[in-house]
């Protein structure tokens, strides 16, 4: 056990060196797992210790069984939230899982200031979505640039009012949230792309296989891997939208934008129902946990 | 021949498409950076606009009357923004620091050392990937209140010291590294942390970059955690300075831009010298999911 240098003679896929002193992996392991013990693990217990509780920051937590859980069960502001969010990925996650790959097949050629284009698409993704969500606020406004365009266009004859209207503003909110992330699935798809043998494309091309034929049926199907990959991330990503609701409309009008995280942010540090929140953090757990198993299993199958 | 179909497969790209494609793609182009670039600019604009002009105007004013940086005084004088920028590069730096540190540290005995537990040890990390930070965000608060991190730098760094997935990145590093490599050096007697410090990190700097940069981003544009922690304005970081002036000056949209503008003025500068890293983390994650 102490002496590393047992395993001298080398063979072609040996394991690693042994640790030497038993303790010495410990040592390094120390600063991480404190952090993530203290700032994860724990408190994940304890979140959903807390879910059985009325813990309220001011008085002592108090067991309270289901009774948490049973008061979701008929909240209506908590199944607003929860159609609020499956909408959202309904919506958002095809968008960020089809679009992107045309995005990607457009730049994923050599063209004079290639790098300079894809970068500029990249630069949303890099933008904090508060500062996102001010832009397209201010792009939305009621006089905005954006019901310019559509005015003149002629594709509306009255503005749109993007945020202050129920019927509008889950659907604005969530043009940013594919704006925003747009160009990191691009950038994931060009990766994919890159793994593509060239030659397909070619034998297609002698074959007299159009471009556009192309890119259904050798593009897309070769690229299932990537796709299974951001499916999950913008699955995931749009289960715990926040920053674009908080800064747009504050999950409004009328409860028309509230999301789960939302409403778990303005339950605990609003309302100061940590408890009850933390109920709802459970339930935002296990969604995400299904999600990603259920997409997983899904896209291996195929 | 692997030399040779690569060697015509780099001529292929390199070449120029024929022209209609050429005009289709650029077109395309022209159209995808329109929406995507384009509300950036229609901020610019607004922010250089003097006070005289109407920013409502109908059709609307895309190259401002006379250019003024007006509004970007007005919000420096009247809102601590330099002090915002000020924490949120003190508190990107020491959380892009510490999660180098502790991941690469972390990454070393899972990826290169046989010892009992190993496999618990790491699956238990990768598990605590698929937890919600909005699910721990309740406990964290209580723990950090309790710590007295309540309005300090460490409260905002301690939850970015260290997240699994930097773990799980630097641990696929190590992995790439030929054993022989570091073997040569154990025969020799060289303590293990001598060799993860002089002989295994230095191997690793392209991925340890890909980390900071993407750590970075995080950290600077993490909304969520500052909004809780954080409620004394001397410690925004700049999300929570332009959440501020937004909501305080929501009638001018002058400066809301104007400090919009100025928070993306570092960003995009670290974007512009670190780009090719993006890209790289972007893909070399998704590689891994």
């Amino acid at each position: 056990m102490n002496s590393p240098n047992t395993a001298a003679s080398p063979s072609i896929d040996r394991p690693a060196p042994s640790a030497g002193h038993p303790l010495l992996p410990l040592l390094f392991l120390i600063p991480a797992c404190s952090v993530i013990g203290a700032f994860v693990i724990y408190p994940a217990l304890k979140a959903i210790g807390l879910s059985f509780t009325n813990f309220n920051m001011i008085r002592e937590a108090e067991f309270v069984g289901l009774a948490n859980y049973l008061q979701l069960w008929h909240d209506p502001f908590f199944w607003a939230a929860l159609k609020n969010t499956l909408i959202y990925m309904v919506v958002v996650v095809p968008e960020l899982v089809i679009a992107p790959i045309f995005l990607a097949v457009l730049v994923n050629r050599h063209l004079p200031g290639i790098t300079f284009i894809r970068a500029a698409i990249y630069l949303p993704v890099i933008t904090s979505l508060v500062i996102s969500g001010l832009i397209w606020k201010w792009v939305y406004e009621e006089q905005g640039i954006l019901n310019y365009v559509l005015l003149t266009t002629g594709i509306t004859d009255n503005p749109v009012a993007f945020l202050t209207d129920p019927a509008n503003a889950l659907l604005s909110v969530m043009a940013v949230t594919i704006w925003a992330g747009m160009g990191y699935y691009m950038v994931i798809y060009l990766a994919g792309l890159q793994s593509i043998p060239r030659e397909l494309y070619e034998v297609a091309e002698v074959e007299g296989i159009s471009r556009w034929q192309q890119t259904i049926y050798i593009t897309i199907p070769l690229l299932k891997p990537s796709m299974a990959v951001v499916s999950v991330m913008s699955s995931i990503a749009a289960m715990k939208v926040f920053e674009e609701v908080y800064v747009m409309t504050q999950g409004g009008p009328m409860d028309s934008t509230k999301t789960l995280v939302y409403y778990i942010y303005e339950s605990a540090f609003v309302e100061f129902e940590m408890g009850y929140a933390a109920a709802i953090g459970v339930v935002l757990f296990v969604l995400t946990l299904a999600l990603s198993l259920i997409n997983l299993r899904f896209l291996r199958a195929r | 021949m692997r030399a040779d179909s690569s060697k015509t497969r780099r001529t292929d790209r390199q070449a120029l498409p024929p022209w209609p494609e050429l005009l289709w793609r650029y077109a395309a182009i022209a159209l995808v950076l329109v929406v995507a670039v384009g509300p950036f600019l229609w901020l610019l604009s607004t922010s250089l606009k003097s006070a005289s002009e109407n920013i409502f105007a109908y059709p609307p004013v895309f190259l401002p009357e006379s250019l003024t940086l007006d509004n970007f005084w007005r919000v420096l004088d009247s809102q601590p923004f330099m002090r915002y920028l000020a924490n949120s590069t003190i508190v990107a730096a020491l959380s892009v620091f510490l999660n180098l540190l502790f991941a690469s540290l972390a990454a070393y005995p899972l990826a290169r050392m046989q010892w009992r537990g190993r496999n618990l040890v790491f699956g238990v990390l990768l598990a605590s990937m698929m937890i919600p930070f909005q699910l721990l965000m309740i406990p964290v608060y209580e723990l950090a209140i309790s710590l007295g991190l309540q309005n300090t730098y460490l409260g905002l760094v301690l939850p970015h010291a260290c997240t699994a997935f930097g773990v799980f990145f630097m641990r696929q590093a190590f992995l790439s590294i030929p054993l022989a490599i570091e073997e040569a050096a154990i025969m020799d007697g060289v303590p293990r942390w001598k060799i993860w410090l002089f002989v295994m990190l230095p191997l690793v700097k392209p991925s340890l970059a890909t980390l900071a940069v993407f750590s970075f981003i995080a950290v600077w544009g993490d909304f969520l955690w500052p909004l809780i922690i954080i409620d004394q304005p001397q410690l925004f970081t700049l999300p929570l300075g332009v959440n501020r002036l937004a909501s305080t000056f929501s009638l001018d949209w002058r400066l809301v831009a104007a400090g919009a503008i100025f928070s993306l003025l570092p960003i995009l500068l670290f974007f512009a010298f670190t780009q090719r890293y993006f890209i790289e983390g972007a893909m070399r994650g998704a590689v891994k999911g």
